[in-house]
């Protein structure tokens, strides 16, 4: 990053050829550099931070100034349970992910390199195809008259077992898209693990589960908590899934905003809502970032 | 090394989690019958001819081609454009420039779409194509700018400074030495830009219009309201373009390595 930035304006002193190396040459340069963010920061201000304000503002301001709206968010029971189902949800799907995703980490840190390039390609393939596809196929395998069931039909004379339209339909779907956020930052966590670590702790006595628990997996830990924030804060703002393969019963927080705002026309509760949801959010990242000194706000976003 | 076993076991069975269930789409646009019970009936092509014969369904596939080949192209200019000053420039609080820029990543959808809604709708840029393009172009730009500066971190910085010094400006030295290096990155960049477009759902159902919807708005909507096979043909349809748009970026990404590192 250092040596890139004397390409930008001090390079103008040292390559006589380009720039002249006049002090009056040296400002303008530099400021022109400054030029390449306009756009971007343009765009983004006015059509992701202006958007987010009107969000804050509504809710403050509809009908009326006050905070009406938030007190009706924290003092409904219907949306306390929306918003602890929410958390709930989104906690199983964690956890389900971490379960699943630690031994596929594991795996790839002990394979070689072609078998391990291929373990990555296949954790990114589904990332290629888009959720609403990928839900359209859990919402034919799921139904009553689908073929899980009707396979629990055939073998074991049971059924039909309601698997959409339920909390297990959701989380099943959620995990199936998450699993990638979690498998990467785990193994790019886990690849830094010095291997010599593990004999070690052998020499010195400990039993395979002690030296999981007390060597490995604390030492895995920036990888679980990266790969578990994001996993947990996308799983909050699921929108799809739940409406498509959940019920009315299972509706989560952003359900309810696209139900207070398009049906209702409840504007002033329906950003009240998606204000408490992105500062959860944000709340979630600041904690963990503070205990996770090497994590950065962006955990795994290279999707 | 029966434990390196077991371990493969379980991630065959993980992958067979992620990838088999999606497969089950593609038998059924095939499907005679017309419900949407699998094992399908019989074969026959009617859902696709549906599609493409059906106006609402090609002016929707138009409109998302039209917006995601439109974000490509606004979101990797941009994107590059950003990605440069972020590599060139140093000064305090760059680490938080580049973070308002990739914030849009970690936003939930939902907020930033009912957001996008209430600004339009004063704007009267809902259903709109510059709408969808400049919606698109916010959760698009992160992916261009992630992929981009990997790119710029490989770059030899010496090769621009040999081109300065052999007395080409600044615009010159970007077409001619540093693009054709970042290419690779770029490319990768677009090509998700397009795909994330491609594939957007939440935005563009807050955006919509009846006259301007994307073909995965016509889905959810079609999913929710009817119970018309054709939706199989179009899933088909929609994840075969969004998979070669992916193979080919990461094909594009594989090359990456040779001339930028070498």
């Amino acid at each position: 990053m250092t040596d890139q930035t004397v390409t930008g304006g001090i390079a103008a002193g040292s390559a006589p050829g380009a720039g002249g190396g006049t002090p009056r040459r040296r400002i303008p340069s530099n400021w022109r550099t400054l030029l390449l963010f306009v756009p971007a920061f343009v765009i983004v201000t006015l059509f992701f931070l202006a958007p987010l304000i009107d969000v804050f503002i509504r809710s403050i301001t509809d009908p009326k100034l006050g905070l009406q709206n938030y007190e009706w968010l924290f003092t409904t029971d219907a949306n306390i349970a929306v918003i602890v189902r929410t958390f709930g949800t989104a906690f199983i799907v964690t956890f389900v992910c971490l379960l699943l995703a630690y031994p596929y980490a594991y795996l790839m840190t002990i394979v070689g390199d072609r078998a391990r390039n291929a373990l990555q390609l296949f954790i990114m393939m589904p990332l290629w195809t888009s959720i609403l596809v990928r839900t359209l196929a859990w919402m034919v395998l799921l139904q009553d008259t689908g073929p899980i069931n009707g396979l629990l039909a055939a073998w074991f004379g049971i059924g039909p077992i309601p698997l959409i339209r339920t909390t297990f339909g959701v989380a099943l779907g959620m995990s199936q898209v998450l699993l990638p956020f979690m498998v990467l930052p785990l193994y790019s966590s886990m690849s830094k693990i010095d291997k010599r670590l593990l004999p070690a702790a052998a020499n010195l006595g400990a039993g395979p589960i002690t030296r999981f628990f007390t060597v490995y997996l604390p030492l895995s830990r920036p990888g679980i908590f990266s790969g578990g924030v994001t996993v947990f804060i996308l799983g909050l703002g699921f929108y799809i899934i739940p409406a498509l393969l959940g019920s009315s019963k299972e509706s989560m927080i952003s359900a309810l905003i696209q139900q207070q705002i398009s049906v209702f026309l409840m504007w002033g509760q329906g950003t009240a809502l998606g204000i408490f949801l992105l500062v959860c959010t944000i709340l979630i990242l600041v904690i963990v970032s503070r205990f996770n000194k090497n994590g950065s706000l962006f955990p795994g976003v290279d999707k | 090394m029966t434990t390196k076993r077991l371990l493969t076991a379980f991630a065959v069975l993980i992958i067979m989690w992620l990838i088999v269930p999606t497969l089950v789409i593609v038998p059924m646009s095939f499907n005679e019958a017309p419900s949407f019970n699998f094992p399908p009936k019989g074969f026959s092509l009617r859902w696709y001819e549906n599609f493409f014969t059906d106006p609402n369904w090609l002016k929707a596939l138009f409109s998302s081609l039209q917006v995601a080949v439109l974000t490509m192209f606004v979101a990797t200019a941009v994107g590059v454009l950003a990605s440069l000053g972020l590599s060139k420039v140093k000064f305090r609080g760059k680490g938080l420039l580049e973070g308002y820029f990739l914030l849009p990543l970690i936003v939930p959808g939902i907020v930033l779409a009912v957001g996008l809604y209430s600004l339009f709708l004063r704007m009267d840029l809902l259903g709109t194509l510059p709408g969808f393009v400049l919606a698109h172009t916010i959760v698009s730009m992160p992916l261009v700018i992630t992929n981009v500066m990997a790119s710029l971190q490989g770059l030899d910085p010496r090769l621009e400074q040999a081109s300065s010094s052999l007395g080409a400006g600044k615009v010159r030295t970007f077409f001619s030495i540093t693009l054709p290096l970042i290419a690779p990155g770029v490319m990768a960049g677009a090509l998700f830009a397009f795909v994330t477009s491609f594939d957007e759902v939440i935005l563009s159902l807050f955006i919509q219009s009846p006259t301007l919807q994307t073909l995965p708005v016509k889905i959810f909507n079609s999913v929710t309201q009817t119970n018309d096979p054709t939706v199989a043909a179009v899933a088909v349809i929609t994840m075969l373009t969004s998979v070669i748009v992916m193979l080919v970026a990461q094909f594009a990404t594989r090359k990456r390595k040779r001339p930028v590192a070498a």
